[in-house]
């Protein structure tokens, strides 16, 4: 483990090149970021001082802060950021370390139960089946949910496998839910 | 084979919340579609393309196999993609842009989808279906089409974030002064109205929506709130995503702030469907939480 910065670069770089990360030690404080985003007008997100924090390895302070999740990542700072610090991409590739560090809440982590399961991040029911057919639709869309399509599932599950995000989020194949995890989502 | 008809075939990827939650925005797309001569092809065991905020936010080393996994259903099927929701068309567009990229970056990937006999190829093109209406179909064409004009219609367009950001992934020129859903909107004969913040995301993405929804739902009240005091009678947007929180968002705001929200929500292919002569039942808009008025129906 180097400085934040340093596994920013090291982690972000091997999807979208060092280059690209490395661009967040051009960040001036100008607060541009901050001036347009969305999220900080109704949340404690203060891009701009997320970005200081991160420059200055405050790693456990950013790691341990809610407002990190309060980025909807719609790109409004990445387009207007006036030094061309790529912004989103470097929020999220912190958040993905602070994931592999064990900083995930049950809420999110639950998203990757439902993938495991279904394939799909929101999976149908029998009440959404139903209005497919209201609409003219076959009630089930032939994705990995489709019961005909186990092998095409598998297949999302071995890459999840692969990449260990099984392990990050406790997942527990024998009960295919989290870990500890009581029926209703509670711990 | 009449003039309109265009003789192409795409794949759609479905994704989650179209087929899911909001099959009328997959009927109303697939009927648009058709009735121009473009065939809807299924994409057999695709799944989540993953959400490029949520999944690209714990583990982007995750989220690239599984979009390319996607990809690869629809190079085998040798078929351009088209989609209907902001967050696959993120996540599908990204991944295949960094793929084309960087080289070692495909090659790694590559061996995972190795593991279960796929590969990504670069062989095929993420459309979203409002720029096929746009691009493809076209203006005129979709000008003829019109039987029900909504000339005293007042719209407030909503684009979402990731079909136009980040610009030099999408291609849709400025992120700031977008006009593709303001001239689809237009040629109905309805009026696109400027409101407060329109360009506002709506709150969901980036797991936003999962983490705090109450907060969530706090931008998207603002949102509404800007629309309708700038007199709109409803809104026009392209992503099923986006969709789930302004129209299943307003009852759970509506019980959350003690507000009585019912501003109309449609997905662009919907509101094309109602002007085409489409009835609000072929285009799913009776099922959904916010109702239609009559202005919309006529």
């Amino acid at each position: 483990m180097g400085t934040l910065y340093e596994d920013i670069v090291a982690y972000g770089g091997e999807v979208f090149g060092e280059e690209h990360m490395e661009t967040l030690r051009e960040c001036v404080q100008c607060g541009k970021c901050t001036g347009g985003c969305p999220s900080g007008r109704n949340t404690a997100l203060r891009t701009r001082k997320l970005f200081q924090m991160a420059l200055l390895d405050l790693r456990e302070e950013i790691f341990n802060a809610p407002e990190l999740w309060f980025c909807s990542t719609c790109f409004t700072c990445y387009e207007r950021c006036p030094k061309g610090v790529k912004t989103t991409d470097i929020i999220r590739i912190i958040r993905n370390l602070a994931a592999k560090e064990g900083h995930m809440s049950v809420p999110h982590r639950m998203i990757g139960v439902y993938v495991l399961k279904t394939g799909h991040a929101v999976p149908i029911g029998p009440d959404q089946m139903k209005l497919r057919e209201a609409v003219g639709l076959e009630s089930q869309p032939p994705t990995t949910q489709h019961p005909k399509n186990k092998e095409q599932l598998e297949q999302v599950r071995t890459i999840f496998r692969t990449t260990n995000y099984d392990a990050m989020i406790d997942f527990d194949w024998e009960t295919m839910n989290l870990r500890g995890m009581k029926k209703g989502g509670k711990k | 084979m009449t003039d309109d008809d265009l003789g192409l075939t795409y794949a759609y990827f479905l994704g989650c919340i179209t087929p899911n939650r909001y099959p009328g925005i997959e009927a109303a797309t697939k009927r648009i579609f058709k009735e121009f001569g473009i065939e809807t092809k299924e994409m057999v065991g695709a799944s989540c393309c993953p959400a490029p905020g949520v999944f690209g936010s714990f583990d982007m080393h995750t989220w690239l196999p599984v979009a390319a996994r996607n990809l690869s259903i629809a190079e085998e099927m040798g078929l351009e993609i088209y989609v209907t929701c902001n967050g696959c068309y993120g996540s599908l567009q990204e991944a295949d842009h960094l793929l084309k990229e960087h080289p070692k970056l495909k090659e790694r990937t590559n061996k995972v989808l190795n593991e279960f006999g796929r590969e990504y190829k670069g062989t095929t093109k993420v459309n979203h279906s409002i720029v096929i209406l746009h691009d493809i179909i076209g203006l005129d064409k979709l000008k003829e089409r019109i039987t029900k004009p909504m000339n005293d219609v007042n719209v407030a367009v909503h684009y979402g974030c990731h079909f136009l950001k980040p610009r030099e992934v999408r291609g849709h020129g400025s992120s700031e002064t977008p006009y593709i859903l303001e001239d689809l909107v237009k040629v109905t004969g309805a009026k696109e109205v400027e409101y407060k913040d329109k360009l506002m995301c709506c709150g969901a993405g980036g797991g936003n929506r999962t983490a705090d929804t109450v907060q969530s739902l706090e931008w998207t009240r603002q949102k509404l709130v800007n629309a309708i005091m700038a007199g709109c009678d409803c809104m026009v947007h392209p992503c099923a995503f986006c969709h789930l929180q302004l129209d299943r968002g307003q009852a759970e705001m509506n019980k959350a702030f003690g507000t009585n929200f019912n501003f109309p929500i449609l997905y662009a292919t919907q509101f094309l469907g109602l002007a085409m002569g489409l009835s609000q039942t072929e285009c799913g808009l009776d099922i959904q939480t916010t109702t239609m008025p009559e202005k919309l129906l006529k």
